[in-house]
C-alpha cells in the first residue's frame, strides 16, 4: 500500500500541470484540475510518509532496463520527515497559485508554471525516495531542470534571464559534483544501491566522498559562498515558486548531505567543524546581506542562506557529539538541525507567500515603496509578523524551538572534557546569538516600513486585501509555526526516528535517547501557552485603552507643521547603521550628493550592496576562463543534431575505450 | 531548598520592587547635583497616575502600536521568573531557560522597536534603528558571559548557573568571573539605556534610544512602557548582583537581605556612573560593546587548560 501511495502521489504531482492543459486556456477545469490532482497526490504522498513513520523502513525493488539502475524506493523515517515537507508546501503553493498567478493575468506562462511545479514536487519526492543512484540523479534532474523554467517563468525579462541562466550554471556544476560522487560510490560499493560504503570515515576515500558532497550539495543548499544563484532564483521566480524553493528545494541539498553522513558511524572531527565553520559563515554573512537588501524578496532568499547555515551549525555541532560518542550533542544538534529544515519550510514559505501577497497588491517588490500595508491588507499582515517572529526564532513559535534545540547541544559542547567540543559550544553560542539579533533587526525593517507608518507611495496607498485562495495557505503554514511552538513534544518521535536512521557505531546496539528526555518539552509548552495568553490579555486591554482614548492626531512630530509619508525613516537609513559597521564584508555602493549653499539644487541619494562572491569572485574567474577557451568556440555551432553526434561519437569512443 | 514561599516572594517581588530601583538611581543622581530631588516613591506615583490617565493616539498606528508595550512588560515578566534572586533561586527552572530569558527580551524588543515604526515617525525610527544595532552586539556579548557559566557550573539553567558553589568558583577562576561581571555591566547598561549609552532624561530627540521609541505613547500604554523597562533593569540587575555576591547563608531572611543590599548597591552604583560620565558618542558604543564581547571571549580562553 506504501509503494502504491508513494507511485500515485509522484505521478499525480508530475501529470496534473499536463493533464490540466488539454483543457482551453482561461477555464476553470484547466487552472482546478493541476491543483485538484496536486492537492490529491499531497495527500497520497503525505499519507505513505505517516504510515512509514509508523510502521517502519520498507524498501521495494523492481527491476529497471537502464544500465546500473534500479527501480529501488527506500522509505525509511528520514525520507518521510522530507517527503512531508515537500508535499505540504507543494499542495499549498499550488492552491495559492489559483489566486497568484491566475490564467486571466497571466496568459500562457501560468499554463507553463504549473506544468512545471507539478514536475518539480514529483522530481523532488522521487529522489527522496530513490534507493539508487541513477534513480536518485533522475528525480535531482527533473528537479533542476524543472525548477531552471520556474525561475525564468517570465522570460522577457532580461533580469530574469540572467537570474535563471546563474542558476542554470550552478545547477550543472552541483550536478557534475554528484555525478563524480556516485561514481566513486560506485567503486567503493560495486553498484549503484545506496547505502552506506564499507570504508571507514578517515580513509582518503571518504574524505574525496565527503568533499564532493558538501561541493554538490552545499551547492543546491545554498551555503556561503556558494550560495551565489539563490538571491536572484528566489527573488525573481513567482512567489509561491521562491516559497518551494527556499521552503523546500534548498533542503534537498541537506537531504544528500545528511543521507551521507547516516553512513558514517564515526566521522573525523574536521567534518564536523567543516560543517560547522560553513554554517557559521552562511549564518552571520547571509543574514547580514539580508539586511542591506532593499527588495523584499532578494532579502527573504539571502534569509534562506543564513537559515541553512544555522542548520549546518546544529549538523556539525551534532557531528562532533557523534565524534567523541556523546549521544546526547548528537541528538540534540542533529535532531534540532532536522527541525529546523521543517521550521524553516513552513515560516519561509509563509513570509514568501505574505510578499507575493503583497507584490500582487502593489506591483512592486521595493521596500521603501510601501508602508502602511498593515491597514489595508491586515490578514496577510499578520500572517507575515507571524512568519516573522518564527524566522527570528522567538518564543512561543515554532522556530525558537529549533534554535533551543541547537542551543542546548552547544551548550553541552561546551561543557564537555574535550577541546574541540568546547571551543565548538562556547563560540558557537554567541555566533547563533549575532544571527538572531541580526535577523530580528532585519525583519523589524521590513515589517516596520514595509507594513506600517504611511504609504509611502500610491501603490502601497491603493493595495488590497489578497484573495481567500492566497490567505488560506498562509493560514495553514502559521497555525503549524504556532502548533510546532507551542507543542514540540507532539513532533519529537518524527524526529527521533529519523535520527535512528543513523548508522549506529560498530559493536554497539544502544538505543538513542529520545529527543523529549534531553530538551524540556513540557514546561516549554506551558511556558508558550501562557505566554500567548498573557499577551492575549495584554492586547484586549490595549484594545479597550484605545477604545477609551480621548483623541486621535497626528503623529508627534516635534511640532513640525506639515509631516508627509516620505518624511518617515526607510528601510535603508534603519539599516545603514548595521551596514557600514559591516562595510568591509558587504561592500556596500553609493552615491550621496555634495548640497552646496542656502538654497542647494535638487539632488538624489542611492545606496546598493551587490552579491559580492558573484560580482567580486565568480564572474571576474569565469571571464577568465572563458577568454582561454575562446579556441574551443568552433564545437558550438548551436545546432541540436551536432550535439547529438557529439553524444554519439562520446559513447562509442566509451565503449571502445571500456573494452 | 526552594520553598513555596521563596516562589511567591519571587513573584512578588518582581511586581512590587523595579519601580524603587529608578527611585534610588534618581535620588542618587539629585544628591550628586545638590538637589534634594523627587522622593523615593515617585516612580510609583508617576505610574499610578499615569495608568489613570486617558491616552492620545497617533493616526497612522494599529495594533502594532499596542503590542509594543504589552509584549515587552509581559516578556520582561516571565523572564523575571527565570532569574535566581540572590541565593534564593528562581520561581521557574529548567535546562536551557537561561535561552528564553535572552529570547524572551528579544521578543520584547522586536515588538518596541515595530510599535516605533509603526507611528511613521523619522525620530522614533531613528531610535528603532539604534536599538536594533546595538543589541546585535549586546547578544553576543551576553551569550559569551553565559558561556563563561556554563563551562564551571556544566548547567544552562540561571538557577544553578548562579546557584550555590559561585563562591567556590570565583576562588578558583576569579579571573575569568571579572572579565563576564564587567561585560555583563556593560551589557546590564546598553540593555537598559543607561549611560554611557543612553540618557534617560536628555530632551533631545536625535539623541535619544529607548526614550524616543516610545514617545507617542501615552497614558496607560506609556505606564506600561516604564513599568516594563524598570523589570527589565531590575532582572538584568539581579544577575549581575548575584554574580558579584556570590554568598549564600543558608538562612532565608538574610540571603534576600544580602540580595536587596546588592540591588540597592546597584542601583546607587548606576546613580554614580550617570552623576559623574558623560554619555559616548553614538558612533562609539558599537565599540564599546565589540570589547565588551572580547572579555568575555578572554574569559572563556583562560577557562581551556
Amino acid at each position: 500500500v506504501t509503494e502504491l501511495l508513494v507511485w500515485l502521489a509522484i505521478g499525480l504531482c508530475a501529470a496534473s500541470g499536463l493533464l490540466g492543459a488539454l483543457f482551453p486556456r482561461g477555464t476553470a477545469m484547466a487552472q482546478r484540475l493541476p491543483v485538484a490532482l496536486m492537492a490529491a497526490g499531497s495527500v497520497a504522498g503525505l499519507a505513505a510518509s505517516m504510515l512509514t513513520l509508523a510502521f517502519g523502513t520498507r524498501r521495494y525493488v523492481h527491476p529497471w532496463p537502464v544500465p546500473g539502475g534500479e527501480l529501488s524506493l527506500r522509505l525509511d523515517a528520514l525520507a518521510a520527515m522530507f517527503l512531508i515537507q515537500i508535499f505540504l508546501i507543494a499542495a499549498l503553493g499550488a492552491v495559492y497559485g489559483l489566486g497568484y498567478w491566475a490564467d486571466d493575468a497571466h496568459g500562457d506562462t501560468a499554463r507553463k508554471l504549473r506544468s512545471f511545479f507539478g514536475l518539480v514536487t514529483a522530481g523532488m519526492a522521487l529522489l527522496v525516495v530513490a534507493g539508487n543512484a541513477v534513480l536518485f540523479l533522475v528525480g535531482w534532474e527533473v528537479m533542476a531542470l524543472a525548477a531552471f523554467f520556474l525561475v525564468s517563468t517570465e522570460d522577457e525579462d532580461p533580469a530574469v534571464r540572467a537570474a535563471g541562466m546563474v542558476y542554470l550554471f550552478a545547477t550543472r556544476i552541483g550536478t557534475l559534483c554528484l555525478f563524480a560522487f556516485f561514481t566513486v560510490l560506485h567503486s567503493v560499493n560495486g553498484s549503484f544501491d545506496l547505502h552506506a560504503p564499507p570504508i571507514a570515515a578517515g580513509s582518503s576515500v571518504a574524505t574525496a566522498l565527503f568533499v564532493l558532497a558538501l561541493a554538490g550539495f552545499g551547492l543546491k543548499a545554498g551555503a556561503m559562498p556558494l550560495h551565489v544563484w539563490l538571491p536572484g532564483a528566489h527573488a525573481n521566480a513567482p512567489s509561491h515558486v521562491s516559497a518551494l524553493m527556499s521552503g523546500v528545494l534548498i533542503k534537498m541539498g541537506i537531504y544528500g548531505l545528511v543521507r551521507f553522513l547516516t553512513w558514517f558511524p564515526a566521522p573525523p572531527p574536521w567534518w564536523g567543524t567543516a560543517l560547522l565553520a560553513a554554517g557559521a559563515v552562511s549564518g552571520v554573512v547571509g543574514v547580514l546581506f539580508a539586511l542591506a537588501q532593499h527588495d523584499i524578496k532578494r532579502l527573504l532568499a539571502y534569509h534562506s542562506v543564513e537559515n541553512i547555515g544555522i542548520i549546518l551549525l546544529g549538523l556539525g555541532i551534532g557531528l562532533l557529539g557523534r565524534t567523541w560518542s556523546d549521544d546526547a550533542i548528537f541528538v540534540l544538534g542533529v535532531g534540532g538541525a532536522l527541525l529546523h529544515v521543517w521550521n524553516h519550510g513552513l515560516f519561509k514559505a509563509l513570509l514568501f507567500l505574505g510578499a507575493g501577497s503583497v507584490v500582487h497588491a502593489t506591483g512592486t517588490r521595493e521596500i521603501d515603496s510601501l508602508g502602511g500595508l498593515s491597514k489595508r491588507m491586515p490578514y496577510s499582515t499578520a500572517g507575515f509578523v507571524t512568519g516573522a517572529v518564527a524566522i527570528c526564532g522567538l518564543p512561543p513559535l515554532n522556530g525558537f524551538v529549533s534554535e533551543l534545540l541547537i542551543y542546548l547541544a552547544l551548550v553541552r559542547a561546551c561543557a564537555h572534557a574535550s577541546g574541540t567540543l568546547f571551543a565548538a559550544g562556547a563560540f558557537g553560542a554567541p555566533v547563533l546569538a549575532m544571527i538572531g539579533a541580526l535577523a530580528l533587526a532585519c525583519f523589524v525593517k521590513v515589517i516596520g516600513t514595509g507594513f506600517l507608518g504611511e504609504p509611502r507611495s500610491a501603490a502601497a496607498g491603493n493595495a488590497h486585501e489578497a484573495g481567500r485562495a492566497m490567505l488560506a495557505p498562509m493560514a495553514v503554514l502559521a497555525a503549524f509555526c504556532a502548533a510546532i511552538g507551542l507543542a514540540p513534544g507532539l513532533f519529537a518521535p518524527a524526529l527521533d526516528a529519523a535520527l535512528a536512521t543513523f548508522a549506529p557505531p560498530a559493536g554497539a546496539s544502544h538505543a538513542l535517547a529520545p529527543l523529549a528526555s534531553l530538551a524540556p518539552f513540557t514546561t516549554l509548552s506551558a511556558v508558550g501557552v501562557a505566554l500567548v495568553l498573557a499577551i492575549g490579555v495584554g492586547l484586549l486591554w490595549g484594545r479597550r485603552v484605545r477604545a477609551a482614548a480621548p483623541a486621535t492626531v497626528p503623529t508627534w512630530d516635534c511640532g513640525y507643521a506639515a509631516p508627509t509619508a516620505r518624511m518617515q525613516y526607510t528601510s535603508s537609513s534603519f539599516a545603514s547603521g548595521l551596514v557600514e559597521l559591516f562595510s568591509a564584508v558587504l561592500r556596500p555602493r553609493g552615491q550621496s550628493p555634495s548640497l552646496r549653499g542656502p538654497f542647494p539644487a535638487p539632488a538624489r541619494f542611492h545606496s546598493h550592496v551587490p552579491e559580492v562572491v558573484l560580482d567580486h569572485a565568480i564572474t571576474p574567474s569565469v571571464r577568465l576562463v572563458a577568454r582561454g577557451l575562446v579556441w574551443f568556440r568552433w564545437i558550438q555551432r548551436g545546432a541540436i543534431q551536432l550535439y547529438v553526434l557529439y553524444v554519439l561519437a562520446a559513447l562509442v569512443i566509451a565503449l571502445l575505450v571500456w573494452r | 531548598v526552594l520553598t513555596p514561599l521563596d516562589v511567591v516572594l519571587h513573584v512578588v517581588v518582581t511586581l512590587v520592587a523595579p519601580p524603587l530601583l529608578l527611585g534610588v538611581i534618581n535620588k542618587t543622581k539629585a544628591a550628586f547635583a545638590g538637589r534634594v530631588g523627587p522622593p523615593v516613591l515617585q516612580p510609583y506615583f508617576d505610574l499610578a497616575r499615569l495608568f489613570q490617565k486617558g491616552s492620545v493616539f497617533s493616526t497612522t498606528t494599529t495594533w502594532v502600536f499596542r503590542a509594543g508595550p504589552v509584549v515587552a512588560l509581559v516578556a520582561a515578566l516571565f523572564a523575571a521568573q527565570l532569574v535566581p534572586y540572590g541565593a534564593r533561586g528562581a520561581a521557574l527552572s529548567f535546562a536551557g531557560d537561561m535561552i528564553l530569558f535572552a529570547y524572551l527580551f528579544a521578543l520584547g524588543r522586536f515588538f518596541t522597536v515595530a510599535a516605533a515604526l509603526d507611528t511613521g515617525s523619522a525620530f522614533e525610527g531613528m531610535g528603532g534603528a539604534r536599538e536594533a544595532t546595538f543589541s546585535c552586539f549586546a547578544e553576543p556579548a551576553l551569550f559569551l558571559g553565559l558561556m563563561v557559566l556554563v563551562r564551571l557550573t556544566g548547567s544552562s539553567s540561571l538557577a544553578t548557573m548562579f546557584g550555590a558553589g559561585l563562591g567556590g568558583h570565583w576562588a578558583t577562576t576569579g579571573a575569568s568571573l571579572v572579565m563576564v561581571l564587567a561585560s555583563l555591566v556593560v551589557v546590564l547598561l546598553v540593555e537598559n539605556s543607561r549611560i554611557p549609552f543612553d540618557d534617560p532624561n536628555t530632551h533631545l530627540e536625535l539623541t535619544m534610544i529607548h526614550e524616543v521609541m516610545v514617545l507617542d505613547h501615552s497614558g496607560p500604554l506609556f505606564g506600561a512602557v516604564l513599568y516594563g523597562a524598570a523589570i527589565k533593569l531590575f532582572v538584568l540587575g539581579a544577575v549581575v548582583v548575584r554574580l558579584a555576591l556570590p554568598f549564600e547563608t543558608g538562612v532565608a531572611v538574610y540571603d534576600w537581605a544580602v540580595f536587596a543590599a546588592g540591588m540597592l548597591g546597584l542601583a546607587v552604583a548606576i546613580g554614580v556612573v550617570e552623576s559623574v560620565m558623560a554619555r559616548l558618542r553614538m558612533r562609539q558604543v558599537p565599540s564599546l560593546l565589540v570589547g565588551a564581547c572580547l572579555l568575555s571571549a578572554f574569559g572563556i580562553v583562560l577557562l581551556a587548560r
